[in-house]
Parts: structure tokens; C-alpha cells; sequence
């Protein structure tokens, strides 16, 4: 019986190292690609470029030194953070006075506004979209950043709500009731007390949504009128050419994403010593 | 999503009655107001749309016209959660059980992917899968692929992306109700003569269904209403409701009929989901 528990759990072992490496051999093409010059060598020795870097052509550093170099493309990527960053400050706004209120207090529809908050993950990006546009379209309101800043913040406030009252549903509420019995005023006890209890998860909630926000595309795509999201961009150039500034990028905000939820990761080992 | 958390416990603190009604609805009151606005009303839109210039013939006319693209989009997204099931559970098992002090570093690569834009890494499947590259060789030489065959614009390709688009949704959440699961428990049963595969019968599998209900939700209902899996890996002959919608939702005129295929979408995803719900006996899906 060890012989035979070993051994399952030997194949255990390789089935997960095959599922990760599925899961990393596309992550891996993109970053191998943005070192790809697509393209090919001519009878006589002079390289042709092509357009659609699918295939391997030669090695080159071209897109990484070229990276603002294809049209439209940096500006955007840039669109896309601003919208984001609009998106976060709204949302988390919002999404953290609903899980305050969902957290701390008990009242009557609660379990209404909870299916409230569900419902919007539960549904087809392309529905919510559509129903969207559909709107849009019937009160005639002309589509551009504002509307994909409205759609983005939709779905991004029950991702913040649900987050937010997960990290701060251990949290003892009494301790206000300390702060105000020794003469902290309202506004006191929450930028003292509450805030600084609650913020390592609003945090945590306003990186998912910034992430969410720059990754969207269905939704977004279905309300942006003519303007360019990034993603946006990946979509419509694909009809003409796939430059590898395109994979610049991924690796670029693939690094950056790295760095901030590893040094987030350490950050929070820090603060509770095991 | 919701799954875990139960009625039962009540930490602390939770539930205080507020000494002023009011106070809790205007917390709640900016979130709801953008919440029915762009989010109810818009479905009520949806609803009224479906029913302009024909009324209810535009749905007769959704399965009339659509009725093969319906049946291809769920076929595709009911089989890609299942392989996420098959891929995922081992997964989600051996980190929870096996990994150790791995564990964190391997959670770390299950979210990997959702750190490259989400068409950047559905072009690099196309990279992968493209004319004679490696994956293509491979199964050409393994004889699973004809000399000239090709995987790009297959059900196989579209089905392959999507499931490599939403594992990471499935492997997460069984991870977690795996983790969840008392240790103790699975020490009582070897002491009650279980051996390994009935421990994990009767103990670990019923524990960590929650789980699977909630990634299987996770994997099918936004492999449902994709289009960009299709479009960018798929043929014609490999289109999905998504595409139809992306296809004509500018024109005025095929709203009214866009309209009720996406609220067709809409009902069988749910009717799905509450089937799914009872045959898995989970009752915790809010």
C-alpha cells in the first residue's frame, strides 16, 4: 500500500508540473516574441519584415528599442492607464462605503443588495455590455471615455465591495466605540482608527480593480465609440498587422505586476511575523 | 465568489444595530444608485429591446437563425470547463496537500497568466498553434495530426483557449475550499480503517465541491459569452454567440434580434446554473 501511495502521488506530481507548464508556455511565447523580428531572408541575403509576428523569424531587439514606434499604440496603452486609474478612485469609493455599511451594520434588504452586488459576476461580460449599449443607445448618450469609465465601474465596484468585506469582516467595530468614549470625534476615529485598520485590504481591492480596468474588453469594446482602449487597439490592428511592440508590452506590464505583488506579498510577511 | 463564509458563524461585531436607520443606506446609497442605473435598468432595456419590431418572434427567430451557433457555444464552454475540472482538481489537490512550501510560490503561477493582458495571451495560443510551428510538429509526428493537418481553426483550438483563458478561475477556488478543510478530519479517517480513495470519497471530494461549483461557474459562464477565442483561433465554422453579437452590434437595424440572443444568453446560463446547482446540492450560491 506505500509502494502504491507513492506512486500516486508521483503521477500527482506530474500532472500539475504538466498543468503549470500550460499554463506558463503562452507567457512564455510573449515574452520570447517581443525579441522576434517576423519576417524572412530573400535568395539573395536581404531580410523582408512582415507584419504578423506569429512566426519566428530572426532574433532582435528592434521592438524594445522601437517601442513607441507603432502607431497609436503607446497612447493607447496610456488611455487605458488614466481610465484605470479614474475607475479605481471611483469604484473604491463607492465599493468600500457598500461593504462598510454590508460589514458593520444589520438592516433590512440586506440579502437584496448582496444579490445586487452578485449578480453582475454572474452574467456574460457580452450581456452586460450589450445591455449597456443598449441603454446608451436608446437615451442617445454618444459613446467615449466616459461611458466605458461608467461600464468599467459597474462591474468593478462588486469586485471591490466583495474583497473589501472579506478582508475586514474579522475586524472588532468596538474599538470606535473606544475611540469615541476617549473624545475622538467622528472624523478622528475614522482617519485614527478605522482607515488604517481597513486599508491593506482596499488596497489589495483597488490593484484588482486597476487590473480589471486595464485588461477589460468586452465590455469596453462594445462602449467605447471610436476611442482606443489598449486592448481596443490589439483588436482592431489585428486586421492589418500584429507588431511585436505589441508583446513589448505585455512583458512590460507583466514585470511591473511581478514586482508590485511580490514586493506586496513580502511587505505583508513583514507586518505579521509567524 | 461567495462560496465559503455560511450562515453560522458571526464573527464579532458584525450585525450592530445602528443607532440612526438612515445610516447604513447612505453608505450603500452612491454604490446602489450607479448599480441600478447601469446595471438593472440597462437589463430592463435589454429586455424591451428584444421585443421591438416583432415582438416575441425575434426569440423564435434567435433558435431559428442561431440555432446551430447556440448549440456550439455551450458544447464548447460545457467542454472546457470540464477539461478545467480534469486539469484543475489535481492541481488545486496538490497544492493544497502536497505543495508544502512550495505552496505560495505555486498559487503564484496559477495567477501568472492573469498578469498578461488578456488578448496579448490569447494571440501568443495563436503563436503557439500557428501554421508549422512546435505544437503543430509535435502532433504531426506523433501521428495525431495528418501531414498537412492544422490546429488554428478547430473546435479543438477554441476550445483549448478558452480553457487556458479560465483555468486559473476553476483551479483557485478549489484550492481554497481544499485548504479549508479540517486536517483532523482527514486523520480521523485512516483511524476509522479508510484507506486512501475512500478518504478521499467520502471526506476530501463532498468538502471541496463548493469549490468546484463555484470555478465551474467561473470557467463556463465567461467561456459562454466570449468571441475573442473564436475570432482570434476559430473559423467561420467555429463561431459562438459572442461573435454574432460582436458582428452586428453597431447596426440599428439587427439590434431588436442581438437583443434577444443575448437575453436567450442571458436565461439559459441561468437556467444552467440553477440546474447545476441541484444536481451538485449546493445550496450556498449566493
Amino acid at each position: 500500500m506505500k509502494v502504491g501511495r507513492r506512486w500516486s502521488s508521483r503521477v500527482l506530481g506530474a500532472w500539475s508540473g504538466v498543468v503549470v507548464a500550460f499554463l506558463f508556455a503562452p507567457i512564455f511565447v510573449v515574452v520570447l516574441f517581443s525579441f522576434n523580428e517576423p519576417g524572412r531572408k530573400l535568395a539573395n541575403g536581404t531580410w523582408v519584415t512582415g507584419r504578423y509576428n506569429y512566426k519566428w523569424g530572426r532574433f532582435s531587439l528592434n521592438a524594445w528599442k522601437e517601442w513607441n514606434a507603432y502607431p497609436g499604440l503607446t497612447s493607447a496603452f496610456y488611455r487605458s492607464i488614466r481610465i484605470a486609474l479614474v475607475v479605481v478612485l471611483i469604484s473604491t469609493i463607492l465599493g468600500t462605503l457598500m461593504s462598510l455599511a454590508l460589514v458593520k451594520y444589520r438592516f433590512k434588504g440586506k440579502g437584496i443588495v448582496n444579490m445586487l452586488l452578485i449578480l453582475p459576476l454572474t452574467m456574460p461580460e457580452i450581456v452586460l455590455g450589450f445591455s449597456l449599449l443598449t441603454l446608451f443607445v436608446t437615451a442617445n448618450v454618444s459613446r467615449g471615455v466616459i461611458t466605458i469609465v461608467i461600464a468599467h465601474v459597474m462591474f468593478c465596484v462588486s469586485y471591490i465591495t466583495t474583497t473589501v468585506k472579506a478582508r475586514i469582516r474579522g475586524f472588532d467595530w468596538r474599538l470606535e466605540e473606544a475611540a469615541a468614549d476617549l473624545g475622538a470625534n467622528p472624523w478622528r476615529t475614522f482617519t485614527r482608527v478605522t482607515f488604517p485598520i481597513i486599508s491593506p485590504g482596499i488596497a489589495a481591492a483597488a490593484l484588482l480593480t486597476f487590473a480589471l480596468s486595464l485588461d477589460d474588453f468586452i465590455i469596453t469594446y462594445l462602449n467605447s465609440g471610436r476611442v482606443e482602449t489598449f486592448p481596443i487597439k490589439i483588436w482592431i490592428t489585428k486586421r492589418s498587422s500584429i507588431p511585436p511592440q505589441i508583446n513589448v508590452f505585455g512583458t512590460v506590464v507583466l514585470l511591473v505586476s511581478l514586482v508590485l505583488s511580490v514586493s506586496g506579498f513580502l511587505a505583508q510577511r513583514r507586518r505579521t511575523p509567524t | 465568489m461567495a462560496i465559503g463564509g455560511g450562515a453560522g458563524a458571526k464573527p464579532a461585531g458584525e450585525g450592530l444595530r445602528p443607532s440612526k436607520r438612515w445610516v447604513p443606506w447612505v453608505l450603500l446609497g452612491p454604490g446602489l444608485v450607479w448599480l441600478s442605473l447601469f446595471f438593472v435598468i440597462p437589463l430592463v432595456e435589454l429586455g424591451r429591446g428584444s421585443l421591438k419590431n416583432g415582438g416575441l418572434s425575434n426569440f423564435s427567430n434567435v433558435f431559428s437563425d442561431n440555432g446551430e451557433v447556440i448549440l456550439r457555444t455551450f458544447l464548447y464552454a460545457f467542454v472546457a470547463t470540464l477539461l478545467a475540472v480534469i486539469l484543475g482538481y489535481p492541481l488545486a489537490y496538490f497544492i493544497a496537500m502536497k505543495a508544502g512550501r512550495f505552496k505560495t510560490l505555486l498559487l503564484a503561477a496559477v495567477v501568472l497568466p492573469f498578469f498578461v493582458t488578456y488578448l496579448i495571451r490569447t494571440l501568443a495560443w495563436k503563436i503557439l498553434l500557428f501554421g508549422d510551428g512546435p505544437v503543430v510538429a509535435f502532433l504531426r509526428w506523433t501521428g495525431m495530426l495528418s501531414r498537412n493537418g492544422e490546429v488554428l481553426n478547430t473546435h479543438a483550438a477554441v476550445i483549448g483557449a478558452l480553457l487556458y483563458n479560465f483555468l486559473p478561475f476553476m483551479v483557485l477556488p478549489i484550492y481554497v475550499s481544499l485548504d479549508k478543510i479540517d486536517r483532523r478530519l482527514l486523520e480521523a479517517a485512516p483511524d476509522l480503517y479508510a484507506d486512501g480513495r475512500r478518504t478521499f470519497l467520502a471526506v476530501t471530494l463532498p468538502l471541496s465541491l463548493p469549490g468546484v461549483f463555484a470555478g465551474s461557474l467561473l470557467t463556463f459562464i465567461p467561456s459562454c459569452g466570449d468571441f475573442v477565442n473564436a475570432e482570434l483561433l476559430g473559423g467561420d465554422r467555429q463561431r459562438m454567440i459572442g461573435n454574432i453579437i460582436e458582428k452586428n452590434f453597431l447596426r440599428d437595424n439587427f439590434r431588436p434580434q442581438m437583443s434577444a440572443l443575448s437575453f436567450v444568453l442571458m436565461l439559459l446560463i441561468l437556467g444552467g446554473v440553477l440546474l447545476y446547482a441541484r444536481v451538485l446540492g449546493t445550496e450556498e450560491l449566493a
